[in-house]
Order: C-alpha cells, then sequence, then structure tokens
C-alpha cells in the first residue's frame, strides 16, 4: 500500500513539473449552453417538471399569518396554541415550528413558520386552516413557504396584458377528410403505441403514426375523436392534428390515476390517489378538472377517499369512476358528483354548486344523467324494512324541479339505461318474490320525451329467468336483452313501437339458446353482435334486427374484447394480454366477414376514434339515404378498382415467383434425365425409376358363344 | 371429403409411409407394433410383432416385399411384408430414428440416438438380396452432429446421405467416405430441432419441419435455401404433394401443454401451403393432439395424418382441391 502511495505521488509530482493536471472533476465538465452533442434525452420535459416540483425544497413549510402580536410573557402559551392546532393535521418537523419575534421589543411579529414532514401534510394544514378564527379579530390567513415568491412577484401596477397575435392551429379533424373514408384505430402492444388506419378495401392497416413508450400507462382518446390522451407519471397530455400526432397540450398532476374527458371534450377530469400519512386514514384523492384546450385547471377537489366513494361499494374499493359524471350533453354544462344524502351538480360556467348548494336526496345511492337533455334520473333503495318503497326519480337541471317519480315495491336492486338520444329510459328492478328469498326482474321504461313521461312496465315471458345483459339500439327504438338461467341463454327483440304506432312496447322475437353474454349494437343501429366472451370462449353471432336473422356466425378465440367502428361498418375483437393466448386483433365487415387479423405479442388495447356527430342536418342524411344508388355507385366503381390494381400487382408478383420456379425445375430435370441411367444401374437394371408408362389400348374381342340354326317358315 | 379414422394404435403415432403403389399404408406408434392398412378404404391387413419398444420409423422396398422398422429397442428390423415374418435383426446400442431404403435396396441408411455414452450415429448396412447372406456389419458409420439425428436421406444415386436433427443444421456427408460435404447456412437456416425431412418425388428438393415454427425447401444438391412457410405453432412432420405444388405442414402445441388448453388453442391442424407462393391455402382439421406424421400417396390423390391421439386420419381428397386456383 504505502509503496503505491509512493508511486503516485511521485507520477503528480512529476506531472505538475510537466504542468499537466491530472486531477478529473466530474462537476467541472460542463457541455456548452444548448448543446447536447446529438444526444436528445426522452425524459428532457421530465427533467424540468421534477425541477420545478423539488426547486425550493420548501414544499413542506407553511406560512400562519394573523397570529395576535404578544409580548415575551405570553409566548409560550401562544406557541403551545398553534402547536396544537397544527400537530391535529400532520406531522410537524422537530424543531419546526418558529415564530419571529422583534428583537428590540421582545414582541411576535404575529406570523409563524409551520414544517411539516411532508408536502401533503402542509397542503392540507393550509386548506384546512387558512380562514381559521382564533377570535373575533384574528383569522389565520395561511399560505404555503413557496408561493411567497410568487405572491411577491406580482407588479404593483397593473399592465395590461399583451395581445398575442392569433396563429392559426393545425386542423385536428383532418382525418374525418380521408379521401378513402376510412376509420384510425389505435393499438398499444408491448412498449408501442400506434395510430393505424383500417383499410379495409385492401384487408391490412396502414400506419399514421407510432411511437415507443408513448404513455406509461394507457391511452384514450377524446369522446368527439379530437385528441389522444397519453397517461404519465406528471400528468396527463393530449395529442393530435392534421397529419401526424404534436403534444397539444400537457395537464400536470403528479401520479395521474385516471382521466375522463366531458362528453364534448372541453374539459379533462384527472384523479390521483395518495397513500396516507396515516395509515389508518383512508388514501388521499386528487380530482382536477382543466379546460382541454388551455390546460388551465379550472376547479381542483382534494380529500379523503372515503368522500368520494359514496355510492359506490361502500366506501372499501375506493372511488367509482367516474366521480363526476357528465350531463347536459355534449355542451358540457353540468357535472354532478354522488355524495351522502345528496347529488351536488356543478356548473361549469362558474366551477362552483348550483344555487351553491347540493341537491339533498335522502339515502340516494345511484343517479345517471340523460345522455342529451340536462336531466337527472337517480334511485333512492328501499327503507325502513318495506315501509318507505324505493323510487326513482326524474330531475330537471337546473331548477331541480322533479319531473317524474315512480315508487317501487320490494326492489332489492336497481340499474338504469339511457337510450343514446334520451328518448327512453329503462330502469332494471330486481324485485324480491313474496317469499323474499329469490329475485326477479321487471322493467320500467319511461318515455322522455312524451307529454307527462308515460311510464310502462315490462316483464319477461319467463319472469323468473335471470337477466345477463340488456342494450338500447343506439338512436334506436329497439333494445336487446340476454335473459336465462341455462348455459345457452335467451335473447329477446324488444321495440317501443308497436305496428300501429299505438306507443306500448312489443316482442319482436326471441332467440333460444344462444352461446352469448354480451351485447355489441353497431353505432347505427339495426345490427348487432351477439358474443359469448370468457366463458363462451369468444362465440361471435352477427345478427340483423330488422331482418331479424342471423348473417353470420364466427368466432375469434378468447376474445376479450369487442368494438364497432364509429360508423358501424367494421367490428373489432380483440384478445388482450390479460388472456395467455394468442394476442392481437381481427377486423371484421359488419355482416360478419372476417377481413384481416393481426397477432401482436403484449396487446394491451384497441381502440376506434371515435367521430364526432355528423354535420348534415337531418334532411340532408335523409335525401342522401333516399339516393342512395346514385351517391353509392361512385364508391362502388372505387372498389373495384382498388381490387383490380391489387390483383394485377399480386399476379405480377405471383408469374414472377412460378418462372422462377419453372426454371429451377427445369434445370433439375435436365441433370435427372442425365442420371437415368445410372440409376437404372443401381436397381440392377430395372426399366426407369418413374411411373411405368402405361398404354392403354383398346382391344375389341369377338367370341362366337354359340350357333343355333332355325328355320322360318316363308309366309306368303 | 370424409376422412377415414383408422384406430389401431394404441400409443401416439410416430411414422406414415405409403408403398410404392400406393395401395398400402404402413404406420408406426409408439405401442410396439407396425401395422400395414389397404390405402384405398384403412382396412387393417396386419400387423409385425416381434419389437419391444416404440418404433420410430419405417420404410419399404420398392417392390413392395420388404419392410424396414426402426425401433427404441435398439434394434432395425426387417419383415417380410405379405407373411409378417421377422427376416432380420440389426441390433445397435442406442435406439435407431430413422431408416430409408437406397435406390436399388441393396443399402440401408440408419440413425441412432445418442444413448447412455455413445453419440448419435448413422450407419449404412448393405441389404443382402439373399436373406441368408445378411450381415450385421456396417458399411460405414458416421459421428459428428450432436444431439439427435432425427432422419437421414439417401442424396441422389445414393452417392450422398442427408441429415437433420436436434441441433438445427442440414448436412450432407459422402456416403462411401463418410466425409462431410456441405452444411446449411446457420443465418437462413433452421433456429430449432428440425423434427423432419422429406425428399420430393425426383428428389430435386426437400422439405424440413422444425420446432420454430416453419418448415423450409432446400436444393438437394446445393442446400440452397427455396422457400420457406411460416406457421403459428411448432412442426413435427411434413408432407409433399407429389402431384401438385403443395406442402402440408402438421404440428401442434407441445403434447404436454394440450390438456391444460383447449383443442382449438392447439392448431393441430394439417395445414397446405402453395408450395411456390407460400402462401396458405388450407388446413385439414380434426386430430385433438399435435399430429406426429404426415404421408401423401405416390398418387398425390389422398394423403394421411398420425396423432399424438392415437389415430391416423385418412384423407382422400374432393375433386375441388385438383382446382384450387389461389
Amino acid at each position: 500500500m504505502a509503496a503505491e502511495v509512493v508511486l503516485m505521488n511521485e507520477v503528480e509530482s512529476k506531472a505538475a513539473q510537466l504542468g499537466i493536471d491530472l486531477s478529473v472533476d466530474l462537476n467541472s465538465i460542463q457541455l456548452p449552453p444548448g448543446e447536447n452533442f446529438g444526444i436528445v434525452s426522452d425524459d428532457e420535459d421530465v427533467y424540468l417538471d421534477d425541477q420545478l416540483e423539488f426547486d425550493s425544497g420548501f414544499g413542506n413549510v407553511i406560512v400562519v399569518d394573523n397570529l395576535p402580536v404578544v409580548p415575551r410573557e405570553k409566548f409560550e402559551k401562544l406557541e403551545g396554541v398553534i402547536r396544537k392546532i397544527y400537530s391535529q393535521i400532520g406531522v410537524i418537523k422537530e424543531d419546526g415550528l418558529w415564530m419571529p419575534t422583534d428583537p428590540e421589543t421582545k414582541k411576535t411579529l404575529g406570523y409563524c413558520f409551520i414544517e411539516y414532514n411532508t408536502p401533503q401534510e402542509a397542503e392540507l394544514a393550509k386548506e384546512k386552516t387558512n380562514g381559521y378564527k382564533l377570535d373575533r379579530s384574528h383569522i389565520f390567513a395561511v399560505n404555503m413557504f413557496d408561493d411567497f415568491d410568487k405572491y411577491m412577484r406580482v407588479p404593483d401596477e397593473w399592465a395590461p396584458p399583451e395581445i398575442k397575435p392569433y396563429t392559426p392551429g393545425e386542423n385536428l379533424q383532418k382525418w374525418l377528410t380521408d379521401e378513402k373514408a376510412r376509420d384510425q384505430f389505435v393499438i398499444r402492444a408491448g412498449t408501442d403505441t400506434e395510430v393505424l388506419w383500417n383499410d379495409a378495401r385492401q384487408s391490412k392497416t396502414e400506419l399514421v403514426y407510432k411511437r415507443t413508450y408513448w404513455t406509461e400507462s394507457f391511452v384514450q382518446w377524446s369522446p368527439l375523436g379530437t385528441y389522444l390522451a397519453t397517461v404519465h407519471r406528471q400528468g396527463a397530455a393530449v395529442w393530435g392534428g392534421a397529419t401526424t400526432f404534436n403534444r397539444l397540450m400537457r395537464y400536470a398532476h403528479p401520479q395521474v390515476k385516471l382521466i375522463d374527458f366531458s362528453p364534448g371534450e372541453k374539459f379533462l377530469v384527472t384523479y390521483s390517489s395518495h397513500e396516507p400519512s396515516n395509515p389508518r386514514d383512508a388514501n388521499r384523492v386528487v380530482i382536477n378538472i382543466f379546460d382541454v384546450r388551455t390546460g388551465k385547471v379550472m376547479r381542483d377537489f382534494k380529500g379523503s377517499a372515503d368522500e368520494f366513494s359514496v355510492g359506490g361499494a361502500g366506501g372499501v374499493a375506493g372511488v367509482s369512476w367516474p366521480v363526476f359524471r357528465w350531463g347536459g350533453g355534449k355542451a358540457d354544462k353540468y357535472f354532478a358528483k354522488l355524495g351522502k344524502n345528496m347529488i351536488s351538480v356543478y356548473e361549469t360556467d362558474i366551477f362552483s354548486l348550483i344555487d351553491k348548494k347540493s341537491l339533498k336526496v335522502e339515502n340516494v345511492v345511484d343517479f345517471s344523467w340523460s345522455p342529451t337533455d340536462p336531466i337527472l334520473a337517480l334511485f333512492v333503495p328501499e327503507l325502513g324494512g318495506g315501509n318507505q318503497p324505493a323510487r326513482v326519480s326524474l330531475v330537471q337541471i337546473p331548477s331541480k324541479a322533479e319531473l317524474r317519480q315512480k315508487n317501487l315495491f320490494s326492489v332489492s336492486d336497481c340499474k338504469m339505461y339511457w337510450q343514446s338520444n334520451g328518448d327512453y329510459l329503462a330502469v332494471k328492478a330486481d324485485r324480491y318474490t313474496k317469499t323474499k328469498k329469490s329475485t326477479y326482474t321487471g322493467f320500467e321504461l319511461f318515455r322522455i320525451k312524451e307529454r307527462d313521461i308515460p311510464i310502462e312496465v315490462l316483464e319477461l315471458d319467463n319472469k323468473s329467468d335471470k337477466i345477463i345483459a340488456f342494450a338500447w339500439e343506439p338512436k334506436g327504438h329497439r333494445f336487446a336483452v340476454i335473459h336465462g338461467d341455462n348455459p345457452r341463454p335467451d335473447i329477446s327483440f324488444y321495440s317501443m313501437r308497436t305496428a300501429h304506432n299505438t306507443g306500448r312496447v312489443s316482442k319482436l322475437s326471441t332467440l333460444k339458446g344462444k352461446q352469448a353474454n354480451a351485447l355489441f349494437w353497431s353505432p347505427g343501429g339495426r345490427f348487432i353482435v351477439l358474443a359469448g366472451l370468457k366463458g363462451f370462449n369468444g362465440q361471435l353471432e352477427f345478427f340483423s334486427v330488422d331482418e331479424l336473422e342471423t348473417m353470420a356466425t364466427a368466432e375469434h378465440f378468447m376474445a376479450t374484447e369487442i368494438e364497432w367502428d364509429p360508423t358501424g361498418r367494421f367490428v373489432a375483437t380483440a384478445v388482450t394480454s390479460v388472456h395467455e393466448m394468442e394476442n392481437g386483433f381481427n377486423i371484421w365487415s359488419f355482416n360478419g366477414k372476417l377481413l384481416y387479423r393481426i397477432l401482436k405479442d403484449h396487446f394491451f388495447q384497441f381502440l376506434w376514434r371515435p367521430r364526432p356527430p355528423s354535420f348534415l342536418t337531418p334532411e340532408k342524411e335523409e335525401e342522401i339515404a333516399r339516393n342512395l344508388k346514385k351517391y353509392s355507385k361512385k364508391y362502388e366503381a372505387e372498389d373495384q378498382d382498388v381490387s383490380m390494381l391489387l390483383s394485377e400487382q399480386d399476379r405480377e408478383k405471383r408469374r414472377k415467383l412460378k418462372e422462377e420456379w419453372d426454371k429451377w425445375v427445369s434445370e433439375w430435370k435436365q441433370t435427372h434425365e442425365e442420371e437415368n441411367l445410372e440409376r437404372q444401374k443401381l436397381r440392377g437394371g430395372e426399366a426407369s425409376d418413374e411411373e411405368e408408362e402405361y398404354e392403354a389400348k383398346e382391344v375389341e374381342v369377338e367370341e362366337l358363344l354359340d350357333v343355333s340354326e332355325e328355320v322360318l317358315p316363308f309366309e306368303e | 371429403m370424409r376422412p377415414i379414422l383408422m384406430k389401431g394404435h394404441e400409443r401416439p403415432l410416430t411414422f406414415l409411409k405409403y408403398n410404392r403403389d400406393g395401395d398400402l399404408l404402413f404406420s408406426c406408434a409408439k405401442d410396439h407394433t407396425p401395422t400395414v392398412w389397404f390405402a384405398d378404404n384403412g382396412e387393417r391387413l396386419g400387423t409385425y410383432r416381434g419389437h419391444n419398444g416404440a418404433v420410430w420409423t419405417c420404410d419399404v422396398s420398392r417392390d413392395s416385399m420388404r419392410l424396414l422398422t426402426g425401433s427404441a429397442d435398439q434394434t432395425v428390423k426387417l419383415w417380410n411384408v405379405q407373411t409378417g415374418t421377422q427376416l432380420y435383426t440389426f441390433n445397435f446400442g442406442s435406439p435407431a430414428r430413422s431408416v430409408e431404403f437406397a435406390i436399388g435396396d441393396k443399402l440401408a441408411v440408419i440413425t441412432t440416438d445418442p444413448f447412455m455414452d455413445l453419440t448419435s450415429a448413422i450407419h449404412v448396412k448393405r441389404i443382402a438380396k439373399d436373406q441368408t447372406e445378411q450381415t450385421e456389419e456396417s458399411l460405414l458409420v458416421i459421428k459428428g452432429p450432436q444431439g439427435r439425428i432425427n432422419r437421414a436421406v439417401w442424396g441422389p444415386l445414393n452417392r450422398t446421405i442427408i441429415s437433420a436433427g436436434e441441433d438445427a443444421v442440414i448436412r450432407i456427408w459422402d456416403s462411401e467416405t463418410g466425409k462431410l460435404l456441405r452444411e446449411s447456412d446457420k443465418e437462413s437456416g433452421h433456429k430449432k430441432t428440425i423434427t423432419s425431412l422429406t425428399k420430393a418425388a425426383d428428389g430435386s428438393h426437400l422439405l424440413t419441419g422444425s420446432l420454430d415454427k416453419s418448415a423450409k425447401l432446400w436444393d438437394t444438391r446445393t442446400l440452397t435455401l427455396i422457400k420457406t412457410y411460416g406457421t403459428e405453432r411448432p412442426v413435427n412432420a411434413v408432407a409433399m404433394s407429389p402431384l401438385l405444388d403443395h406442402v402440408v405442414l402438421g404440428g401442434g402445441q407441445d403434447a404436454s401443454a394440450v390438456t391444460t388448453t383447449d383443442h382449438r388453442a392447439g392448431k393441430f391442424e394439417a395445414k397446405f401451403y402453395d408450395k411456390i407462393l407460400q402462401e396458405e391455402i388450407g388446413g385439414v382439421k380434426g386430430h385433438f393432439g399435435p399430429i406426429n406424421a404426415l404421408a401423401f400417396n405416390p398418387d398425390g390423390k389422398s394423403f394421411s395424418s398420425g396423432g399424438e391421439d392415437g389415430y391416423v386420419r385418412l384423407h382422400h381428397f374432393d375433386p375441388d382441391y385438383f382446382n384450387i386456383k389461389i
């Protein structure tokens, strides 16, 4: 050891003599500003975000203002009071409470600093005690220490904001103008996320955009298809553009778990849940509502998980997502949250409760919005052992007036299903039988758009049948029900109209013994896929409800997901990685013809890009439907062109392959011939090695069997 | 095309062979008795009793008089096809995996497995015309390849021997000297064990099936890769139509995984491919275990498949088959 040290010293002294600096300080090596030597870091944004977050490191310090100013004698007492208040909220660090005093008068200055163990506690303390009244003249003003900088920087004089010149953005709906009227979808497999065109004419996909590690958990389209949202540790982001996908906006929300767009995609709700500092407490939940276009937080909600999990599975499993349900159709005017004995309805104009108070409903357990109108349907279960019946009511917003109410007796559970146009509401009520030992199911059907909202009761032919699935025809007047207790249940179709338009519900048909447990209506109605998922291994039946006949039956073995494209032309079935079977997806035509299949290992998501509602007027749409022949001619011609072109290319390729092969074979034939003699020799002279040449000769053989003579009398 | 189910074996099938005339079908299985069937109606004609282990392979002479069978009981037996009597028994120190008569039926190539301290080997035996003159001695023994040699066949004019096996390499040996002449290219070749190898009717090319889920077509002389056929499951057996440019691949998931999954997941189909375009034409379902053996009738109008499920399925093609256009 010693020898080595000496050696090292020698080297160093030698180096010093020669004027060479041997010490290499890694910190001293710095790249010129703005230079990265061509190595672009993917995490650059991440890095910046983190920087912001932990810049000052005082995130866990709060400043409490408006304290009483006390002389020295009372200092201890005041400190005790403050400590008592603030240690209820979290753990104050050792020496974490500092109340400065005036060095001359020895009086306190009327404020103090409190340092908690975690920023979360500090945040909570700020929230809970800001505005706390110690007495009449001392109302606490609590701020985060970090925020002080921000407030200090507010200029004293108001300067008019600079008006930036308008720069037109990209056309985010360019994909709708595709020449071939194709639809897009996004898939996530392994680490790759791809957006693809569904080119059904050529039975393949065409790549639009692909990115590795695009998202850290999942992707989601906005409801009108304008944006693709990705979810990361630091928050969510939305992507879109005319031809490719650029990042349009980011929404900071650390550890975001779930996201939800408003139906008109004006707002984005993000949700995260954080481990509590005290293991006895429930998780802390943070929900932010962003304006999608500006990225501004419109409102945030913070609290314990208990506050957000009313009505769900009893508040044990956490919140039921989405916490906020959007109402009033695509206008994004209202959103509502279920609370204990109330429903809190917020207005997006002001982002606060309508009339500043929640809608009080004792014991409400569930509610749902009409998809188009500002109408709430809410369900209150039976109370007092049946003395107070269960009830379903329709409430108009913002007037909060009850439009219709229906009392339901001996009901155990209720589910509400809205038709997509908000024309009908079906309430599935499970009722106890007289013995209370079992339940049976009935439907209460509300006609929302008719005067006084008539209600009709529908019971199945066999009342005791279990309901496996229920689905309204989108934009239509029909619905399908899977019912039965057998391993092969029945499927019934009903219409809200009868032949004579008398406004009574009527049964159209019942299909007996189907291997199905899920219903997937085409977005355009008329067609439905009766699917047997899970236990039925992916049985598919493509059914036309207009004709009441099966168009095709097929199977996508172990399919886990089924989704119609937004136009109702194609159906995608997928096996995602929840299954160890072959992962991948199939694309079918609406009538059940398999167009193509693509296998991908570790397949996670398949989502069609939604389309906004058509811009055409209903009259124009009707006109097109009437003159469909005229319009379709153009597309039929295109279809033919595509298939011709395809086969032309194909034929060319095949011809080449065939030629190559033939050439190769003929060469071989020659050598084979040449060797023929030798082969004969090997066989010991036995003729040819090919099949012996038979020659079929037709030989006629006449054989004389018998000769007999007979004398015929000659008659005159 | 309703297949004829031939239930004669009690254990998984291992090998199928038609005679030259295409009227007899020989089947080998892990039970100890090779069986001969009428290739037309699937009627059982007889069995060859004498082996004391799984029978892995067989070959029949050109005149359909003699049958050669190789077994795990470490013997290769020569039989009289008509009477079923044993004519001769070759003894080895390890199981025999494949046998083939040479052109002229005067020689036979036999491969043996690695066993105890013996390595795998390729043996060339002389088959005497007169049974009394038959001897045990090998004309040539080739050793070298690592692991099992799953198949060895004669090259053109009996001048070479072509072998393939567990090391995924196809090799051509000089059948006189035992010298290694050629090896298949590692880059383009198979990545996993080659399970089967079959020659074209004229011997110009050969088809190999492998556990790497592909089958490949090779030039018999140069060992250049001509075609590759991709599939979704390991390939256990391959066959080539002598009539049309079709190849058939059989296989399926590993036998040990069969009971844990649905039979539809196993892909126990015999898959037809266009030999030249390498495109899938169709599939023949039916087995409920992996397919271990495939053979085409020399007239190309029927084929048979043997499965892990113990069945031989004999398929006579519908007239449609001969008009397939893709």
